[in-house]
């Protein structure tokens, strides 16, 4: 689905973005809600400027929205791989825009992230998995690797990747695997604009996809581990 | 993977300050080493789980050497091996024995 | 052992802080190892790869992290992860004088992909949530693996990072670049550019890094105890002024082909000559010109 149609499936009662390059940011009404919103198309690599560009905007949301939702969709296939983003530490960038996304939060801002179409690994990690509550639609594709860059990297065989996928949601991409693991709270289908009020009426502010991972059986270590450690007298 | 499983009896008693050791890391060419205290009956247990397939017999021969130098009663000795040579594991062992009789640092 | 580069995790963790002053938590004889590497016939780690703890620092009392690069590079999985996760939501409880990571991390563990990746993003909102909570994190980065993946982010989420001259602090390491792009985009085995792109001094003189230190484990541990009276900044602010001072450095230096170009233009006299001086040289030459 392309972000225009997504935003007119959202937004019932309207919605007004300003688009620039790959990054796009304006609002939508639902309900008579108005939420932020905040994205990127074409499968965005996302560099120091577009990370920037996302960071200011919420920014400005902080300055001159109070308490305004904040909708992430960013479609992105992963960091830009350039010598350049590194130079001049695209990691630093990403943070920034984590901490701008932290500020919002600690101001009252509520954070929705939606995988419309791609998130990639330090893409999604800069973007919608920073959001309080991150859902997808089914056809999204997300992913850390294609398993056959994965198989070349770590020297196991494409074959048993490929096999141990079917059984263990650990590496195979796929929206079903993320929603297991926890990361993606749930799947919106049909009455989107629903599905969004939904998430905006929900108590969202702790991390609790620990949690849902282990009630999915996705991750069925991850929760204990991390209580041991917390709580553990040693 | 291969998990190799060796018993050792009639070593000498380990002193109340010996605490649990690790000594090591889990990469190529190199191995850690967990020792504790356990009571098994005076025995020494060694189990090594190792990524080299098919060296059982030279485990065997440097453990059996590791026993003869430093024999020790109710202690347990867990290995992760990535293919470490016998010099290497003899003197990780070594390190470690020497670790776990010293106590907490 | 006074190398930190050269030093295991355990060893630098005793390096750093008060002497015989640390305690671990969930010790190697828990066995609490990952449970997805024995299907891929990849050998485990008791401690997973990563040593969590307390101790003291100076008296004071820290709550620690140690990633060891020499088990799979110190990537990070669902239990590695979950330990630096537990760490710091306890010292959230705890409220201890610092948290110290010293990390040694490739990123995610691709053996372990989207747990691992799901891992890094709960870590970085428990960063964040400490320091809201006014806790300090802080960085130590010097090992032969690089802090890099998702770790480089939360690198950059803390309070400091404190890097030595060896240290290395980016996002896709240079194999990766080159892989996509080509060896004119990077030649990953042109040793002085990785460096120069992604080491210690340039991350200093970006200021990306608060403190530069000989590769030491004295030098990182007084750097940690000078960081101790860090508190935790995350207001508007704060950011705003982080804003500009990354919008100055795309416009400053957006253009540069090299860091050797960034240097010449910070007015450092003789930038190519800048990787070969010794940690203490090189703060004296360009302490005051940093972006």
């Amino acid at each position: 689905m392309d972000a225009q149609s997504l935003l007119s499936r959202l937004f019932p009662d309207g919605f007004e973005i300003q688009a620039d390059g790959l990054f796009f940011s304006g609002k939508g009404t639902t309900r008579g809600i108005e939420v932020a919103v905040i994205g990127s198309i074409d499968a965005a690599a996302i560099g120091i400027e577009l990370a920037f560009q996302m960071a200011g905007a919420v920014l400005d949301i902080v300055r001159l929205e109070p308490e305004r939702p904040i909708l992430l969709l960013v479609d992105t296939t992963g960091q830009r791989l350039t010598r350049r983003d590194e130079l001049l530490g695209i990691n630093a960038y990403m943070a920034h825009l984590a901490k701008c996304l932290e500020l919002a939060r600690n101001q009252g801002h509520k954070i929705i992230g939606l995988v419309y179409s791609q998130a990639v690994s330090g893409g999604f990690l800069a973007s919608s998995l920073l959001s309080d509550r991150c859902y997808a639609l089914p056809e999204a594709e997300v992913r850390v690797m294609n398993l056959p860059a994965m198989a070349r990297i770590t020297k196991i065989p494409l074959e048993r990747l490929e096999q141990l996928s079917q059984s263990s949601p650990v590496f195979a991409p796929g929206v079903e695997n993320y929603r297991k693991m926890g990361a993606i709270a749930d799947i919106w289908q049909g009455d989107l604009a629903a599905c969004l009020i939904d998430a905006l009426a929900q108590d969202s502010k702790d991390d609790n996809r620990r949690r849902l991972g282990a009630e999915r059986q996705g991750r069925t270590l991850a929760e204990k581990v991390a209580e041991r450690v917390r709580r553990g007298a040693r | 993977m291969e998990t190799l499983r060796f018993t050792y009896s009639g070593g000498l008693p380990v002193g109340n300050q010996a605490a649990a050791t690790l000594v090591g890391v889990v990469g190529s060419g190199n191995l850690e080493i967990l020792v504790e205290r356990q009571s098994l009956a005076g025995a020494c247990e060694v189990e090594v789980i190792t990524a080299a397939i098919g060296f059982g017999t030279i485990w065997q021969s440097v453990l059996d050497d590791f026993f003869a130098r430093h024999g020790l009663a109710d202690i347990r000795i867990s290995i992760n091996d990535v293919g470490a040579t016998p010099a290497v594991v003899s003197l990780r062992l070594d390190q470690a024995i020497a670790s776990f009789l010293a106590g907490p640092q | 052992m006074s190398s930190y580069y050269e030093a295991s995790a355990r060893e630098r963790l005793q390096g750093v802080l008060d002497p015989a002053s640390f305690e671990e938590i969930m010790p190697p004889g828990e066995r609490v190892v990952s449970p997805h590497l024995r299907q891929l016939d990849t050998p485990a780690a008791f401690d997973d790869g990563i040593v969590v703890g307390f101790g003291l620092l100076s008296g004071h009392k820290v709550l620690v992290a140690a990633q060891e690069g020499g088990f799979m590079g110190g990537a990070v999985g669902e239990v590695h992860g979950a330990k630096l996760v537990g760490l710091l939501e306890r010292a959230r409880d705890e409220k201890p004088a610092a948290v110290l990571l010293l990390v040694e991390s490739g990123g995610v563990r691709l053996h372990e992909a989207n747990a691992g990746l799901i891992a890094v993003s709960e870590i970085m909102r428990a960063v964040l949530a400490l320091r809201g909570a006014g806790v300090p994190v802080l960085v130590l980065d010097g090992g032969a693996f690089g802090c890099f993946g998702g770790m480089s982010i939360v690198a950059k989420l803390c309070d400091a990072v404190i890097i030595s001259e060896e240290g290395r602090l980016g996002l896709s390491g240079p194999e990766v670049i080159e892989t996509a792009g080509g060896v004119e985009e990077f030649d990953s085995r042109d040793r002085a550019l990785v460096w120069r792109t992604v080491g210690g001094k340039h991350r200093y003189l970006l200021r990306d890094a608060m403190i530069l230190v000989a590769d030491r484990i004295p030098a990182f541990r007084q750097a940690a105890i000078d960081c101790l009276s860090l508190r935790p900044d995350l207001s508007l602010a704060a950011l705003e002024a982080e804003h500009a001072l990354l919008a100055s450095r795309m416009e400053r230096f957006g253009a540069c082909k090299d860091a050797v170009d960034i240097w010449r233009h910070l007015g450092i006299a003789d930038p190519a000559g800048l990787p070969l001086l010794e940690a203490d040289e090189f703060i004296a030459a360009t302490h005051d010109k940093r972006a």
